[in-house]
């Protein structure tokens, strides 16, 4: 009896420690094994649209074939073509401008709201949140509505004299970084506020105690103290900013695309999934820096405040 | 218990022993009727308060009685609503926190978690712009001075209560500003702890020969550092005096209640004569004190008579004694170092009477319900007029 309590007691934690792990398992590993595997392989007209496919039935040496079959062509091919590059860097351009742009905005925001009174903060902690109601793909169309030649926004231009001829803004790259920095705004601010709004407002009388300006403090003291948040909203906009394919899709031109439209261009245009599933390894690679730095930013915030 | 008797078997008396300061003819500080209000309510009510280089002043007073805002207006934290608050006979408005040569220990010590014990202590003097090595001097120096020398490199939270307490002193005092303001200084310190906290208080204001003004809702603790305190209440202050001084003569009976314990007996002065007068109280019979300066036949007094001043005894005391009232012991604590009795009165009073725990408690002679005489002389009590 003795013995058999406790181990019940660690099988059950073992099974619920367990479910994460299979959920990662299926849900991640193994589709990402399936997308490496068909970033090594040939397009073929056939179905599914890429050689070689993998037969159990073959045994052994079915499977010595199939490993022999696979090469990395398609990624020499993505580098020696410019249009893949040029697609990359356009991504981590449009994402490091949109992100300094969002970092720029969102901390102002943050902080006023982190220093607002506290009766009021659930209030306006809502409406930051509140967009996240409405469909994302809704949300980006209406801006179309508000860009386009007749629409909203070159209607107030006009009515407040600042423009004789309706700009056109859709289709280029002004029109994707206020769909960035609108969609992705909540992200910014949200960790930002979290950071700023647990921070004690003594710490910054202490500084000005000691002999700092206001203006000083904020570089020394506030700053300093908010760059978890600031390093959390960074990443969680960068990351997702570089393989977004939505608001560029509606809002940018079709000449230069992002690595995402390009992708999406391989997969369902060109029919060529070994070249999108090799796009998609190579962004994965791209973007792993900053997601381990991320990870780790996490774990060692946790440990501190344990 | 009162404060008094605490000190003494304490041994914290410290302050009986070395002399008060010379005091200047003109104050350090000076506080001109001054005022604040906040949405709560008044805090701070047209008052004028000096204090004097060299100084350890104590602002005492019950929680929300404006206090702390007294501090922090003091600081540049606040601004006051009218009045005026110099320092060195200069009007400190308009002068912001960061040019003002004071420096404050938070309650919250407010150390900067980001920064280790050594930039925390360094960050006023690199405000001024001293050199690299004149500021690891000072730094060092005041580290040894609060002995917290090896703990440079710590972080806030990687110290004890008390070792963030040490660095929040020594940051506040690196700068050696002309006044320190401490709010509540030991306030998240355990008893022990705090008590020996106060001595090192004390010491480093002789040692580096600064102005502290601490704030502090503990009465012992006022009591045992401060050269003066003075007592606050709703904004407004009841007395400013020395600690002996308060407690000995207070001038009102919210400071003789509120400084330690106290028997107040409602009356009417019955006759007046140079040595003193006769009060007719309905509850403890006639009885004699000396007299405040203004006080005349008819008019309503209080007798304040601390505790420890009553001497209990089972006979009826010597005609020669100048008051005396008889009663039935009805309650007697044992406090271990005294003994705290509560005596009710034939016309109804019940007296507070405490003795030195000299004896064994076995040998006590007084007993629940025994009858007993409580005397004291004329001059133990004070007669207050409000």
């Amino acid at each position: 009896m003795k013995s058999v309590l406790p181990g019940a007691r660690i099988g059950g934690a073992r099974v619920v420690v367990l479910i994460p792990y299979l959920w990662l398992v299926f849900l991640f590993l193994i589709p990402f094994l399936i997308v490496v595997k068909i970033s090594l392989s040939q397009t073929a007209i056939a179905q599914p649209p890429y050689t070689p496919v993998l037969d159990l039935g073959g045994g052994w040496q079915g499977l010595k074939t199939f490993a022999a079959a696979l090469s990395l062509d398609n990624y020499s091919l993505i580098a020696s073509d410019s249009l893949y590059l040029v697609s990359y860097a356009r991504s981590i351009q449009i994402a490091a401008v949109s992100t300094v742009l969002l970092l720029l905005l969102g901390f102002p925001l943050a902080y006023g709201m982190a220093r607002a009174p506290r009766r009021w903060q659930p209030a306006l902690f809502m409406l930051v949140a509140l967009p996240f109601w409405t469909s994302f793909l809704i949300r980006i169309y209406a801006w179309i509505n508000i860009l386009q030649r007749d629409g909203l926004l070159n209607q107030l231009l006009i009515m407040l004299r600042m423009v004789d001829e309706p700009p056109a803004w859709l289709a280029s790259d002004t029109a994707v970084y206020i769909g960035m920095v609108y969609s992705y705004l909540p992200f910014m601010v949200l960790p930002l506020y979290a950071s700023l709004e647990k921070m004690d407002e003594s710490l910054i009388e202490a500084a000005a105690d000691l002999g700092c300006p206001r203006w000083k403090a904020f570089w020394l003291v506030t700053l300093p103290l908010s760059l978890p948040g600031v390093i959390a909203g960074v990443l969680l906009c960068f990351i997702p900013i570089v393989g977004e394919f939505v608001i560029p899709d509606l809002l940018g031109s079709s000449q230069s695309m992002m690595i995402g439209q390009t992708l999406w261009t391989e997969f369902f245009l060109n029919k060529d999934w070994p070249v999108a599933s090799s796009i998609a390894i190579v962004l994965l690679a791209v973007l792993l820096t900053p997601i381990l730095f991320y990870q780790r930013m996490q774990t060692r915030d946790l440990s501190e405040r344990a | 218990m009162t404060t008094r008797s605490a000190e003494h078997e304490t041994g914290f008396a410290a302050h009986a022993e070395h002399t008060p300061p010379v005091r200047p003819a003109e104050p350090l500080v000076r506080f001109e009727a001054v005022s604040k209000a906040f949405s709560s309510g008044i805090a701070v009510d047209k008052l004028s308060l000096d204090i004097f280089e060299g100084e350890f002043f104590a602002l005492l007073g019950p929680s929300g009685c404006g206090k702390t805002t007294l501090l922090r207006m003091l600081a540049g934290l606040e601004g006051p609503d009218s009045g005026r608050i110099l320092l060195d006979g200069k009007d400190l408005a308009g002068a912001p926190p960061h040019r003002r040569p004071i420096n404050m220990m938070f309650q919250s010590y407010a150390l900067f978690p980001h920064l280790n014990v050594e930039n925390n202590v360094a960050f006023g003097l690199k405000q001024d712009g001293l050199s690299r090595r004149e500021i690891a001097a000072r730094v060092a120096r005041m580290l040894s001075l609060v002995r917290l020398e090896g703990y440079e490199r710590r972080r806030p939270h990687q110290l004890s209560g008390g070792e963030r307490q040490r660095v929040a002193l020594a940051r506040s005092l690196v700068k050696r500003p002309r006044v320190l303001l401490l709010d509540e200084p030991l306030a998240a310190l355990d008893k022990k702890l705090r008590n020996e906290t106060q001595f090192e208080l004390m010491n480093l204001q002789q040692q580096l020969g600064l102005t502290f003004i601490i704030v502090t809702h503990d009465q012992q603790e006022a009591m045992t550092m401060a050269d003066r305190i003075g007592v606050m209440s709703e904004g407004r202050l009841m007395q400013v005096g020395a600690p002996a001084e308060i407690y000995e003569r207070p001038n009102s009976r919210w400071i003789a209640e509120f400084i330690g314990d106290v028997n107040l007996i409602e009356g009417q002065v019955l006759a007046t004569d140079p040595d003193g007068l006769m009060i007719a109280t309905g509850s403890a019979g006639p009885l004699r004190a000396v007299s405040p300066s203004d006080c005349k036949s008819g008019d309503t007094v209080w007798v304040a008579l601390r505790p420890e001043k009553v001497r209990l005894s089972c006979e009826r005391p010597a005609a020669s004694e100048a008051n005396w009232v008889t009663g039935k012991v009805c309650n007697i604590a044992y406090l271990g170092e005294h003994l705290a009795y509560k005596v009710r009165l034939e016309a109804g009073f019940t007296m507070k009477a405490t003795l030195p725990n000299a004896t064994r408690v076995a040998e006590q002679r007084i007993r629940s319900d025994d009858r007993v005489w409580l005397s004291w002389s004329e001059d133990a009590a004070v007669v207050l007029t409000r």
